[in-house]
């Protein structure tokens, strides 16, 4: 079975800068669960955006199910959180309008749902507890209640490789503790690869089978326990 | 004038409908910009002495599609593009009417619409395309939600968002190119973006916001076309008045139910 994903000397610059990302080296199997943590600018987002295809690695090469990321072919295996993932529309959106969406990678671009879409809809809203919810407009829910729905909307499409981009950035201690509680549960559940970066990787330090480090390289990967004390997330401490 | 309200059905539901995409991927001047290359279509089709309504149309189509393209491939940020394709449009619509020397009532009649100049040939024009238009939204509702909701996630789980915003690009051309003997070219993207932004003040979903949208772009065609046969004002002057006033009745509206809940 090919790894779920891999980066081989992946580096990257943006045009005419330094390079944010050097030689990097990334082995994710499938059903693993994995923080990738990091100080803000120190290289998280880049490497999702080259694991992911988004951007081509300036030097070495990025793999995504045994195929080069950027011309990866079945894209509905995927399901991503970008940063601050938040809706894109001033309209009133329900939690049911934006999980139906999540579906549009697996059935195609044209026609209405049918009634198995619905019944995974129902199912994925039900999976991350907003089912009193859903037909509830999104504006009006919790930082946490909101990126639960996108979450939903990512597992409609029933992928085999989530990943989260910051997915804590701006909610609270017990909602993060909430959030990585329900991607435990969806990781053992389903056996679906994460990789959730955060540069607050406290509440799924206890989860994860795995914790990879970046600044600018990767600077730690293995197990939590392994890693040294003063780099443990300072950020989450109960009040 | 009931060939003029027969169009206008399809102008009223169709403008809104299109626009709704437009407004929530922050593209509401788009139509503007659109607007301004079919004038210079307009302008081509009286230089070569062939239907406005077609040139327009091809017109429209291109410079929708070269919008999409500069976004797409240069780097040309969204509001950078449209400047391009606005001012060469009109200076473009400018140059070849005065080569064709049609600074007449016609034209005046296609800037701000009127009433007497739709003809057979335009309805039967306007009701295949509104038709295929509408037809079209419906298919494609859901992916264009998907990719208006969060572009990026779109993208990465294999969404051709790409060709959705040409598709909405194109759709939009063909709107303007429908709804240009009712409303006008100057003021037809008002029609696609007012009765939007009004729904969105007291609808409580994305297909409730649509739905009010079309019936208030429905309802603005009809009083507006009706106002300005017995005032004799120009049509789309008074459709868009029609459209602000319905928002700033939603807009009120929404006031007075967040002060009571």
């Amino acid at each position: 079975m090919p790894l779920a994903l891999e980066l081989r000397g992946a580096s990257f610059a943006y045009p005419g800068g330094p390079e944010v990302l050097k030689k990097v080296d990334l082995a994710v199997d499938s059903g693993e669960f994995i923080a990738i943590a990091g100080p803000n600018g120190g290289g998280k987002t880049t490497l999702l955006r080259i694991a992911l295809g988004l951007e081509r690695p300036t030097r070495g090469n990025a793999l995504l199910f045994g195929e080069p990321a950027t011309r990866f072919s079945r894209r509905a295996r995927i399901g991503y959180l970008a940063q601050r993932a938040q809706l894109g529309i001033d309209a009133p959106v329900t939690v049911r309008e934006i999980v139906a969406t999540g579906r549009v990678p697996r059935r195609g671009l044209f026609g209405p749902l049918s009634a198995a879409d619905r019944a995974i809809v129902e199912e994925s809203i039900a999976r991350v507890g907003l089912s009193a919810q859903s037909d509830s407009v999104l504006a009006r829910l919790s930082g946490g209640q909101q990126q639960r729905a996108f979450i939903a909307k990512a597992l409609a499409a029933r992928p085999d490789l989530l990943v989260l981009d910051e997915p804590t950035a701006g909610v609270d201690v017990d909602a993060q503790d909430a959030l990585a509680a329900l991607l435990e549960r969806l990781h053992r559940d389903l056996g679906v690869t994460i990789l959730f970066a955060s540069h607050e990787f406290g509440a799924v330090e206890r989860f994860v089978e795995r914790l990879v480090l970046v600044r600018g390289a990767i600077v730690f990967d293995g197990a939590p326990a392994a890693l040294p004390t003063t780099w443990h997330d300072p950020s989450h401490v109960h009040s | 004038m009931r060939l003029a309200f027969a169009a206008g059905t399809f102008v009223g539901l169709l403008a809104p409908a299109v626009g709704f995409f437009l407004v929530q991927r922050r593209l509401s001047l788009i139509g503007d910009g659109i607007g301004h290359v079919a004038f210079a279509g307009v302008a081509a089709g009286y230089l070569l002495g062939i239907s406005p309504v077609g040139t327009a149309l091809v017109a429209a189509v291109l410079g929708a599609v070269a919008i999409e393209w500069l976004r797409a491939h240069h780097r040309t940020a969204g509001d950078q593009a449209l400047a391009l394709l606005f001012y060469t449009g009109l200076a473009a619509g400018v140059v070849l009417i005065s080569a064709a020397g049609a600074l007449n009532a016609n034209l005046f009649a296609f800037l701000f619409g009127s009433i007497l100049t739709v003809t057979n040939g335009d309805l039967v024009l306007v009701a295949v395309l509104g038709a295929a238009g509408l037809g079209l939204i419906a298919l494609l509702y859901r992916a264009l939600l998907a990719a208006a909701l969060d572009e990026e996630g779109a993208r990465v789980a294999g969404v051709p968002v790409g060709a959705l915003n040409v598709a909405l690009a194109a759709l939009t051309a063909v709107t303007i190119a429908v709804s240009m003997r009712i409303v006008g070219i100057l003021l037809i993207a008002a029609l696609m973006v007012l009765p939007v932004i009004a729904a969105s003040r007291v609808a409580w979903s994305v297909r409730s916001t649509i739905f009010l949208a079309m019936a208030i772009g429905l309802g603005s065609v009809y009083v507006g076309l009706t106002t300005s046969y017995y005032a004799d004002l120009a049509p789309g002057g008074v459709i868009v008045l029609v459209a602000a006033g319905s928002f700033v009745v939603a807009q009120a509206t929404s006031t007075l139910l967040q002060r009571r809940s």
